[in-house]
């Protein structure tokens, strides 16, 4: 074309960034890669090719790692993890000396991010290695300040990361960075399709003086990955689908690694009839056409006010037609190739056999490589599969709604809880609704913002576990262990015939649901004896059954969560004083139940009344935290309640143990189902009169009798539990960890270790860190130019 | 609270038949505009990483920036000499040997703005150019003289030749909330350029808000400016990114509605090509090709033109230019 043509056209023209240097570093290595196990490159048994999806050409060959490569980087992991934990001064300086050294190559990164993974050059450039860099910075701060930023916290060991292939590097960087800030060593495997940035990554961090075995990086495909499931390591996080998630939760059952899952999601995207339309049709541009929507966290579900939704539909597709799809490495293409053919097949069979209208953008698509068009579908409900499956593609899936109450009950209409997107121009309605929706992260008014400073993770099928901010330390952190292996406590046995000590006048104990004592659904009950042969009592033996009743009464006493913490301290204080009131009665029962002395059991009465207070002292001040990230606005870390929480009390301390896992749970907001000591269960049952008295909402606490290993399945796969606590004396770990797989619900469980109940182990910050979830409120503000004096 | 439209007067321009009418005062469509900050300076800050034009596109979208540019001289100091100068730059923006090695046919800008004092001068300057000559009007750069003087200053310029009258509004009656005010000001306004165009200078850099941008944007095209245009390049902040793509959404809509194309001009602060290429495909990309026109789009600066010609320059000889190598306006 002339120039005087393109004068008339005025037409855009071909912006190619060059790939020279990513090429010749790709050829200096002979387009052949190893692992980086111990500082150094290994090289593979097997290979498999990784190739650009803009035009299918042949980048590298690829190591596929086997089970000796993981084993070889976990023993090099392992052997240099002490050292790096001993000093966070030298972790900050090598963190740093990494985020100056990805900076002074952010655009070899970035050519080779979008050669490797189709993504547009723009978005690598501006985005993904930005963020990379200042994950880097803010976590090379944490290594530096960790005593003081997580007091009594010590690094898990070793970790194994497995990363997706949206965001090669800064998924890896969102992973390695925490993880080595607090003095873990790390395994990572990237992505099949996507290990370059990695490998790169890898080799320039010796230059940043980490020492070998600090960061070994394996590549390979999903049974790579599972080789890394399975290794040696002590945690294991996870970025990627909600299915693998699923597996891996499964592999890693009873085995006591730490695991944190980021996975899938469809995320909705709400209009309100008061939005400024035009942003919000842009803000859907970065919703879910950035990366092609193939982004965990895309606003793939739009949710717009009926009255509006014509207008906005129209803005919406007539934006559409000024994307331009094609090469990723121009600068003047908005959305880049699809990773891989496999991704792209799979995005059209869902949209061909989904219903409703389709509207795509019109420009053309390059004639080759592996592109799909952005594309609206409109007309659709919430029972169309494509409302509710993730598509992982730049598929955008449209209904309406009437009120705000509607548009929070369509929004939580889904299994998956990562982010959601809120638009509108009234405070009231924006903020009202964003805490309203059950996710991970609510964006106000934008979409996809993201910072290091601001916790990002799922709830429900989206996964746990938080990366960014203080609570992403937690995820690479933990209290140290408790040294005691736990011993079950086996039930006082019968006395023999003729020696049975009947009570002078029968106490019946009954289930406690729904603030009513009520007989056990299956009709058995098992006599609790003392050890000097006096019958104490029966303890009903609940079932599934009665299980279930009690989730109904919790999932019916949302009120609770939603209460004003001031209120329930109140009602944790009252708790504490009628059971105050009656501690030598309690005292005296816990001696007969257990055997022990008459001052030990003083002593347990004596913490089960302080945890009470101590719970009602916290019932208000575990609040959330404004987050610095930099956006003229702010980030909110809020603790919301986890829902409805499934707990197995420990055996040795009947009373104090029930209250020192009820009381923080129901003081953070959470309605309870605990089931009693199995040994000793009648504490519970007298506690519950004191529940009756104290006034505590029916269905906030359900108290269960009965055997723990036929509840803890029961409990571990029942959908409407949101976790699931276990300190029974019972081995119940594995079992609730792999029925948790179902619906990914958290868990929390004592892995055959002892805690001290009445000592400080009782309680802390891990209660309280479990009893809550975190939820992002991004709030990007500002009107005019004002100037703080 | 609604007005019946004023009748217009017979078309003068060739593309009169589309000049916008105007719409009846509706306090409605004015209240219901919103306009996000956050959302808007975010966007705007992307802006000129997501477009790129290079070789070729490059230089043609560089020449195309120079007919829309409107060749401005505001100052005190004018004199008959230095406004004859401008002129002849403004019919030969680019060296003839640039324009041979380019393939161009000869362009000009798309206009010249002076003060009223000057239009005279400049109309005889440009004779047989083809190139209108705008004056500011109404008090500006504060518009804030006497109501009768602002509209006899209009009447004044259109005849000593005036084809585009670039007018100020009172920004009291956006930051008063008096919509109809605004409203009755523009009609005013307009009524008296006649044939002649109008272009509305908001000054949005003392409007407080970007709502208010939008706004103001609409009231007056509901009042029938055939531009509207950020600033007089007098106030402290003149044409930004974000205040821009507030104007041309509110273009946009009032298209929408009445299928009528309102003109952008943004003024102040546009100094370097690669400023213009952003402001050229945000243009395309939010209102498309028609507004790649002098008739729909200006650039209202002073020194943007220098540095285009150097990057032509750079274009055609593979070097680096300098400043002395283009004669000054």
């Amino acid at each position: 074309m002339t120039v005087a043509q393109i004068f008339d056209s005025m037409e855009y023209g071909p912006a190619p960034e060059s790939a020279a240097e990513a090429q010749a570093w790709l050829e200096a290595h002979g387009r052949m890669f190893g692992h980086w196990i111990g500082g150094a490159a290994r090289a593979g048994a097997d290979h498999f090719d990784s190739r650009s999806p803009a035009d299918g050409t042949l980048l590298a060959r690829i190591a596929k790692g086997d089970s000796d490569a993981v084993e070889a980087a976990v023993t090099a992991a392992r052997g240099a993890q002490e050292a790096w934990a001993a000093h966070p001064a030298k972790r900050a300086r090598a963190l740093y000396a990494l985020a100056r050294l990805i900076q002074k190559n952010a655009r070899l990164f970035a050519v080779l991010e979008s050669l490797d993974s189709g993504k547009p050059i723009r978005e690598s450039r501006d985005i993904d290695i930005p963020q990379v860099i200042r994950h880097f910075y803010y976590h090379a701060g944490m290594a530096q300040i960790m005593e003081e930023a997580v007091p009594g916290r010590v690094p898990h060991g070793v970790c194994g990361q497995i990363v997706p292939w949206n965001f090669p590097l800064l998924m890896a960087a969102w992973k390695i960075a925490p993880a080595l800030a607090m003095g873990n060593t790390v395994v990572l495997k990237p992505a099949e399709w996507t290990p370059l940035s990695a490998l790169l990554l890898a080799e320039l961090s010796a230059q940043a003086g980490l020492p070998a075995g600090v960061l070994n990086v394996v590549t390979g495909d999903g049974e790579t990955g599972a080789a890394l499931v399975a290794a040696p390591v002590d945690k294991i996080a996870f970025t990627g689908s909600t299915e693998v998630g699923r597996a891996i939760r499964r592999a890693t059952a009873g085995s006591g690694k730490a695991l944190t899952l980021e996975l899938g999601g469809k995320s909705p995207y709400l209009v309100f009839d008061d939005a400024d339309l035009d942003s919000a049709v842009e803000g859907l541009v970065d919703a879910i056409f950035f990366n092609g929507g193939q982004v965990c966290c895309a606003g793939s579900r739009l949710l717009v006010q009926e009255g509006i939704s014509e207008d906005f539909h129209a803005r919406l597709i007539r934006r559409m037609q000024s994307l331009r799809v094609g090469d990723p490495l121009d600068k003047c293409i908005d959305v880049g190739a699809i990773v891989d053919p496999v991704q792209r097949d799979r995005i059209a069979a869902m949209v061909d056999a989904g219903g409703g209208t389709v509207h795509r953008a019109g420009g053309d698509l390059p004639g080759e490589g592996c592109f799909y068009p952005p594309t609206l579908v409109t007309g659709l409900s919430g029972s169309d599969p494509l409302m509710q499956e993730e598509i992982f593609g730049p598929v955008l899936v449209s209904t309406t709604f009437r009120t705000p109450a509607e548009a929070v009950q369509l929004a939580n209409d889904t299994r998956y809880g990562l982010a959601a997107s809120v638009w509108s121009e009234n405070i009231n309605l924006a903020l009202g609704v964003a805490p309203a929706i059950t996710a991970g992260v609510v964006w106000i008014n934008g979409a996809n913002m993201f910072d290091a400073a601001a916790p990002f993770g799922g709830l429900r099928e989206s996964g746990f576990g938080r990366e960014g901010g203080p609570e992403g330390l937690a995820a690479y952190t933990r209290a140290p262990h408790p040294a005691r292996q736990a011993r079950p406590i086996a039930a006082v046995e019968a006395p023999r015939a003729g020696q049975v000590r009947a009570p002078a006048l029968d106490r019946t104990a009954k289930l406690y649901i729904g603030g009513k004592q009520v007989r056990p659904d299956g009709g058995y009950s098992r006599p609790v004896w003392s050890k000097k042969g006096a019958l104490l009592g029966h303890a009903p033996q609940a079932n599934r059954k009665d299980l279930r009743n009690a989730v109904e009464a919790a999932r019916a006493a949302s009120g609770w969560s939603a209460m004003a913490g001031h209120q329930r301290a109140q009602i944790l204080y009252y708790i504490g004083e009628n059971l105050s009131a009656r501690a030598e009665e309690f005292a005296a029962r816990i001696a007969e139940m257990t055997g022990g002395s008459a001052r030990e059991a003083e002593a347990e009465m004596s913490v089960a009344v302080d945890r009470c207070f101590t719970w009602a002292a916290w019932a208000d001040k575990h609040d959330g935290a404004a987050r610095d990230v930099p956006v003229r606005g702010m980030a909110l870390a809020l603790k919301a309640p986890v829902g409805v929480i499934g707990q197995f009390a420990p055996d040795e301390v009947p009373l104090a143990g029930l209250i020192s896992i009820v009381a923080p749970a129901i003081a953070l907001g959470n309605r309870v189902i605990c089931v009693a000591s199995e040994p000793y269960p009648l504490a519970a049952t007298d506690f519950y009169q004191v529940l009756d008295t104290s006034d505590v909402p029916a269905g906030v606490v359900n108290i269960l009798t009965g055997p723990h290993e036929e509840l803890a399945p029961q409990m571990a796969g029942h959908m409407g539990i949101d976790a699931v606590w276990s300190f029974s004396g019972r081995a119940l770990s594995q079992v609730i960890e792999q029925e948790s797989a179902a619906d990914l619900k958290r868990s929390w469980v004592s892995d055959g270790m002892a805690r001290d109940w009445l000592g400080p182990e009782g309680q802390g910050a891990r209660f309280r860190d479990e009893a809550t979830e975190t939820r992002t409120v991004w709030i990007p503000y500002g009107e005019g130019t004002i100037t703080a004096s | 609270m609604t007005d019946r439209p004023t009748a217009l007067r017979a078309a003068a321009h060739p593309d009169d038949a589309r000049r916008n009418p105007g719409l009846p005062f509706d306090l409605d469509r004015v209240r219901a505009v919103q306009a996000n900050t956050g959302a808007i300076e975010r966007r705007a800050a992307s802006l000129p990483g997501r477009r790129s034009v290079k070789k070729e596109w490059q230089a043609a979208w560089l020449l195309r920036a120079i007919t829309c540019i409107d060749l401005t001289t505001l100052a005190g100091d004018d004199t008959p000499g230095r406004v004859r100068r401008l002129c002849a730059k403004a019919a030969r923006p680019l060296r003839g040997d640039l324009l041979d090695a380019l393939g161009m046919e000869p362009i000009t800008v798309g206009a010249v703005c002076v003060y009223h004092e000057m239009v005279e001068t400049a109309v005889r300057a440009l004779e047989g150019t083809g190139i209108p000559v705008a004056a500011v009007s109404t008090g500006f750069p504060a518009g804030l003289s006497p109501f009768r003087l602002r509209l006899a200053e209009i009447g004044d310029s259109v005849a000593a030749g005036a084809s585009e009258i670039d007018i100020v509004i009172s920004r009291r009656h956006v930051l008063t909330g008096d919509w109809k005010a605004l409203y009755d000001e523009m009609r005013a306004f307009r009524e008296a350029c006649g044939a002649a165009h109008v272009k509305a200078i908001l000054a949005t850099g003392e409007l407080g808000s970007l709502r208010n941008v939008a706004r103001a944007s609409q009231v007056c095209m509901m009042a029938g400016a055939d531009f509207i245009k950020t600033s007089t390049g007098k106030e402290g902040v003149n044409a930004t990114l974000p205040v821009s793509l507030v104007m041309l959404r509110a273009i946009r809509d009032y298209e929408a509605a009445t299928g009528i194309r309102v003109g952008y001009k943004p003024a102040g602060g546009i100094s370097k090509a690669k400023d213009a290429l952003t402001y050229l495909a945000m243009m395309k990309d939010e209102l498309g090709r028609p507004w790649l026109n002098p008739e729909l789009f200006r650039f209202g600066a002073s020194s943007l033109l220098g540095d285009i010609e150097r990057q032509l320059e750079h274009f055609v000889t593979g070097r680096y230019s300098a400043a002395h190598r283009h004669p000054a306006g």
